[in-house]
């Protein structure tokens, strides 16, 4: 890729959402504060990110800062969390943070409203790992 | 076969009531807010009745009527506390095709399961430690002539048990057997999708058990679950999910500094020798219906053999016969006794199911067989039915390393022993693992070269209380089942005692 189609294209980014996920962003900010999210692994209510204030779960070494969503209408930029050898087997995927009716979902914060943050994939492509240099 | 009429209607087995509080210290309390939550069945979609929405306030009136129990329970001899288990559990057995129905109603597995295995294991355990705690010794170490080194068990206090939807009651009787067994009380949080089976159990065992023993606090994970996890008054956390709540909940034991065990599910592969084709014999049948055990509770087991591994040799014919076992799973009504396979256990499992269908295709994994949510018509139309799904791909793929929790699995061939172990053991997991082989030799190499906690040989899907279940890697900590379970709610007391009349010489 040229830099100067490097300009005019949109970064690359691993982490987007919809609107219906924005939407109970706000409203979940408007209740809780800054929030962040950690994709979970594992059984039950594994596999789907859990929805937290900032700060309540505690990152460390052994997770990769995914990204930052950008929600209009809230101040904070909403950190996207996943642990690091999760991410060895995601790295290629794009994913999207999605709602839907749903129920429970371990200590995440959307449960009580009756939705369910939901994740949606697709491949990256090749121009977008080069950019993200995987 | 037959069809247990719904519960609600006319002629069912089991009535649940239009609403459910909390059970604190021996009785039914409503929540402290006042509010409660809807309950939809699976199976059709429709809530049957209503559960207490618990918050901190209702967390601590359980704490304070578990610890106000705790010294009494702790006194009780083991005898007396075997007797209450066995009580329980007949009592359970009693009543097992109401109970069994219920336990379908609410999660949306088959009455088929229930009845055959859910409630049954259930029944099993309570009686295994009553057996277990009457039969645990201490130890005495003779430190030299004159010292002895006494070692009791205590019970920890007050535990918290946080309980998964994909059994139960199952789940809440492995949990609860071995800490009242132990002298502990317990304070019990089920999952929000499947809140009321339990209540059915409850209801017909509350006269056995004393005030405060068993506690049971419903409600949603970030109101009441976590509070729970929190508290500092609770000596031992227990929790079954997944790996971003259990690491919450590490770090809230850590505050604490109480002890926690965490099962958190895996990725198991399912391992099939060439030699398992040597023969179309019944262990071949055995075999298939080894491959076909990813469908057992629609795939929401956290040791779902949601990987095969099949050896090239007789990748295509085994596969082949393993697809036509597939497609003959009957998938229908839940309480019809001829049914395999039900519905997932909600709406947000059945999208989550549907969006990893997804990227595996866009990955390029080949679609064998399923594939798509499945409409049973009518009144279960509303409900959430996935087709038993059968994927080809490779180990690097997102459904070979994420769980799907659904009725999925991922196959893939290797070409000899060695291959085999390591694409096992390329996983973030280690829960469950099958190995198939005539040969015994292989089947034990392999067994002990998996890293996994549980490794089914020639078998899948067997859960006898005296076997240790539990993880290595990102699948938890701690062990469940088996007598070693009461370790994990006891303290050790050590008197160290000299019967030496001399001082010891320091001063």
């Amino acid at each position: 890729m040229s830099i100067q189609e490097r300009r005019i294209r949109p970064a690359a980014k691993r982490v987007d959402l919809s609107d219906a996920a924005a939407d109970l962003l706000r409203r979940l900010t408007g209740q809780y504060g800054p929030l962040m999210f950690h994709q979970s692994g594992g059984c039950c209510d594994g596999s789907a990110p859990m929805c937290y204030q900032a700060g309540e779960f505690r990152t460390g070494n052994a997770d990769v800062h995914l990204g930052d969503l950008t929600v209009d209408g809230v101040g904070e930029q909403i950190p996207v969390w996943m642990s690091s050898s999760q991410f060895e087997y995601w790295k290629h995927t794009h994913i999207t943070i999605d709602v839907v009716p749903g129920r429970g979902s371990g200590f995440s914060l959307e449960a009580p409203e009756g939705v369910r943050f939901l994740i949606r994939s697709r491949l990256l492509t090749d121009d977008e790992l080069s950019e993200l240099d995987v | 076969m037959a069809t247990y009429a719904a519960p609600g209607e006319p002629g069912s087995v089991v009535t649940f009531q239009p609403r459910y509080d909390h059970f604190i210290g021996g009785e039914y309390v409503p929540p402290a807010k006042g509010r409660y939550f809807e309950n939809p069945t699976p199976v059709t979609g429709k809530t049957f009745t209503e559960v207490a929405r618990g918050t901190a306030e209702d967390v601590d009136r359980a704490v304070a009527a578990a610890e106000g129990a705790a010294a009494a329970w702790a006194r009780t001899s083991p005898a007396e506390r075997a007797q209450v288990l066995n009580k329980i559990a007949d009592r359970i057995e009693q009543n097992l095709e109401a109970i069994a129905v219920a336990e379908s109603w609410d999660n949306g597995k088959p009455v088929r399961e229930t009845l055959a295995a859910d409630i049954p294991l259930a029944i099993d355990h309570f009686r295994y430690f009553a057996g277990a705690i009457r039969a645990q010794d201490g130890a005495i170490s003779q430190i030299d002539a004159d010292t002895v080194a006494y070692h009791f068990h205590e019970p920890l206090g007050v535990v918290a048990q946080i309980i998964p939807w994909n059994f139960p009651i199952l789940m809440a009787t492995w949990k609860l057997a071995p800490a009242l067994a132990a002298g502990n009380t317990v304070v019990l949080k089920p999952a929000e999708q499947t809140p009321a089976s339990i209540h059915v159990l409850l209801n017909l065992i509350a006269d056995l058990v004393p005030p405060g023993v068993l506690n049971v606090v419903n409600g949603f994970g970030v109101e009441a679950g976590k509070p729970l996890a929190q508290h500092q008054r609770v000596r031992k956390v227990a929790f079954t999910g997944e790996t971003t709540t259990g690491r919450l909940i590490m770090q809230y034991a850590s505050e604490n500094i109480v002890p926690v065990t965490l099962e958190l599910g895996g990725k198991s592969p399912n391992i099939f020798f060439a030699d398992v084709a040597d023969a179309p014999d019944a262990f071949y049948d055995k075999a298939q219906e080894g491959f076909a055990m990813f469908a057992l509770n629609q795939g929401e087991v956290c040791t779902c053999p949601s990987r095969a591994l099949i050896q090239s040799s007789i990748y295509r014919a085994f596969l082949s016969d393993a697809i036509a076992r597939v497609e003959k799973i009957k998938q229908g009504h839940p309480l019809d006794t001829d049914t395999m396979i039900g519905a997932q256990a909600s709406n947000d499992q059945l999208e989550k199911i549907l969006s990893y269908i997804d990227i595996g295709q866009k990955e390029g994994a080949k679609l064998l067989t399923g594939g798509e949510r499945k409409d049973l018509g009518g009144e279960l139309s509303g409900g959430y039915y996935v087709q038993p799904t059968v994927f080809e791909g490779h180990n690097k793929m997102r459904i070979f390393q994420e769980e799907i929790f659904g009725p999925v699995v991922s196959v893939t061939p290797f070409d000899d022993y060695a291959d085999a172990i390591k694409i096992a053991n390329d996983t973030l997991y280690g829960l469950g693992a099958g190995v198939w082989s005539r040969d015994g030799n292989t089947a034990y190499r392999a067994g002990r070269e998996i890293q996994a906690g549980r490794v089914w040989t020639n078998c899948y899907h067997a859960y006898p209380a005296h076997a240790a279940f539990g993880g290595y890697k990102q699948s938890g900590i701690g062990r469940e089942n088996h007598k070693m379970m009461l370790d994990h709610y006891q303290q050790t007391k050590n008197l160290l005692v000299s019967y030496s009349q001399n001082a010891q010489g320091f001063f």
